[in-house]
């Protein structure tokens, strides 16, 4: 039987920010959007805020309302990040099998780290008091056997709580709870599961699969399985989800460039890689940076931030160009070329539309890519490439993926 | 001392990037040197408020905990 925690970060952004300020630790404290002004929304709030009736995703003067006297205070992301990677350290020396959650929570898989008769439970104990001490925050954590029922026991109970579902309690505890509880039961769901009369995951759990799929299709053999604890997903590996922070490729050119037109050919290739890999991966990025190394080997790296995120190759090709264009003055050859993307959000990010700006060109250059990217995948990189490739095969005839010329930022 | 007042430190960094504080400079320009660090570990200060790496310094006889929060430095009398 696996061993699965899930660890959650109790009121996670009020509480670091109670910790650096001992003066506000009494009061009602909510951490949200510019307060000086008046569309600002609460991000979190403390336990103090809480008994107020405030809610995350009030407007600051909602709350305000509630409670004339909250402090509020401005988010500091990067102070966040610091406690989140912090939590994670001490995590990650119990398992390699850490998967980030947000900021706040995160799975892990001790099964292969506790013996026998534990089920978890010790390394629990030890991560509860060592965030404690080394953080100044507090966790609650759930102790389960698969991932669904851990992150329920998370949310049992709270602050700096420890909550065992085991296959022997699981119908007193994980099926008395409402059904919203369950991970991925937004409100839709649970507005169709109250109308046929399911209100709790226990109710969920005892229901007819046959009707919960001829409702809700695939999805409902997922509710099933996970209000009976079937969930069987792994907890992924820390760095299968987090850490990358840019996608890049150089190479040394078979030959040396001496103009532009020679430039953009490697250009095209080394930007089809890096897109493509980042789809691959779901990413969309802001930054563009080209790394340039000439004869004398004197090299120089330059960025540029991009109006829009995009993993469309050919806008990356285009702003790597420029990119380049604007900062070679052709002083010597070239020897070796870079390009990476960097700033990154999941491709699913809703891209702010720009009025100047084509969105079906957009869009139809995307399934381009997407059908190109398939070719490839099945035929081999060099099935279909730009025209411009051809005019001198030797500098193109290079393969960046299979030849893992693979270097991180700042490599140069 | 329940302020958090970040002071200055002159510090070893050794080749495997280990950090070890060797004398604290108070505000008004007095220099401590510091005797000992008879414990390093990742700590929050609830009183001061911070956490980060905290050496345990014996200064002029007295104990005190030195924090390294981030890459600022504030010190904290122990009770």
């Amino acid at each position: 039987m696996r061993k699965i925690l899930h660890s959650d970060c109790n009121s996670f952004y009020a509480s670091v920010e109670c910790l650096y300020r001992p003066e506000i630790r009494n009061k009602p404290v909510a951490v949200g959007g510019d307060p000086t002004k008046r569309h600002g929304i609460v991000l979190t709030k403390n336990d103090i805020a809480k008994k107020y009736g405030i809610k995350t995703g009030q407007t600051i003067w909602q709350a305000r309302q509630l409670c004339p006297d909250l402090v509020v205070v401005e988010p500091n992301f990067p102070l966040y990040m610091r406690f989140s990677q912090m939590a994670k350290k001490i995590y990650l020396e119990y398992t390699d099998r850490v998967e980030s959650f947000g900021l706040d929570e995160a799975w892990l898989d001790v099964t292969g780290n506790v013996n026998m008769r534990d089920n978890g439970f010790s390394i629990a104990k030890d991560i509860s008091r060592r965030i404690k001490n080394e953080l100044g925050i507090t966790v609650s954590i759930g102790v389960s056997y698969n991932k669904v029922f851990s992150k329920l026991g998370s949310d049992y109970k709270k602050p700096d709580a420890i909550t065992q579902i085991t296959k022997d309690n699981y119908k007193r505890t994980a099926w008395t709870l409402p059904v919203g509880d369950l991970l991925y039961v937004g409100r839709a769901t649970q507005k169709k599961l109250r109308e046929m009369g399911i209100y709790t995951i226990g109710e969920l759990a005892n229901s007819n699969p046959v009707m919960l799929k001829n409702i809700f299709g695939k999805w409902g053999d997922l509710l099933y399985s996970f209000s009976n604890g079937y969930d069987m997903s792994p907890v992924k590996k820390y760095s299968e989800t987090d850490e990358i922070k840019s996608i890049g490729n150089s190479t040394t050119t078979p030959k040396d460039l001496c103009n532009d037109q020679d430039v953009k050919i490697v250009v095209c290739i080394l930007s089809d890689s890096v897109a493509r890999r980042m789809r691959e991966r779901g990413f969309k990025g802001k930054t563009v940076s080209v790394s340039v190394r000439d004869t004398g080997l004197v090299s120089f790296t330059r960025q540029k931030k991009l109006d829009d995120y995009t993993n469309i190759t050919s806008e990356i090709a285009e702003s790597a160009m420029e990119l380049f264009r604007n900062s070679y003055g052709w002083s010597r050859p070239i020897r070796s070329l870079g390009i990476s993307m960097s700033d990154f959000v999941g491709e699913d990010y809703s891209c702010q539309m720009n009025i100047f700006e084509d969105q079906s060109r957009k869009n139809k250059l995307e399934r381009i890519d997407k059908t190109v990217d398939a070719l490839k995948k099945r035929f081999g990189s060099s099935v279909v490439y730009p025209a411009s490739v051809l005019l001198d095969r030797e500098l193109s005839g290079f393969d960046p993926i299979k030849d893992h010329t693979i270097h991180p930022v700042g490599y140069f | 001392m329940n302020e958090k007042k970040f002071i200055d430190v002159i510090a070893y960094y050794d080749s495997d990037g280990n950090i070890s504080p060797l004398i604290i400079r108070w505000e008004n320009g007095e220099e401590y040197e510091i005797d000992k660090i008879t414990d390093i570990r990742n700590a929050a200060s609830l009183k001061s408020g911070g956490a980060g790496v905290r050496y345990t310094c014996r200064i002029r006889g007295q104990l005190r905990y030195l924090f390294l929060d981030d890459n600022r430095w504030f010190i904290e009398k122990i009770h």
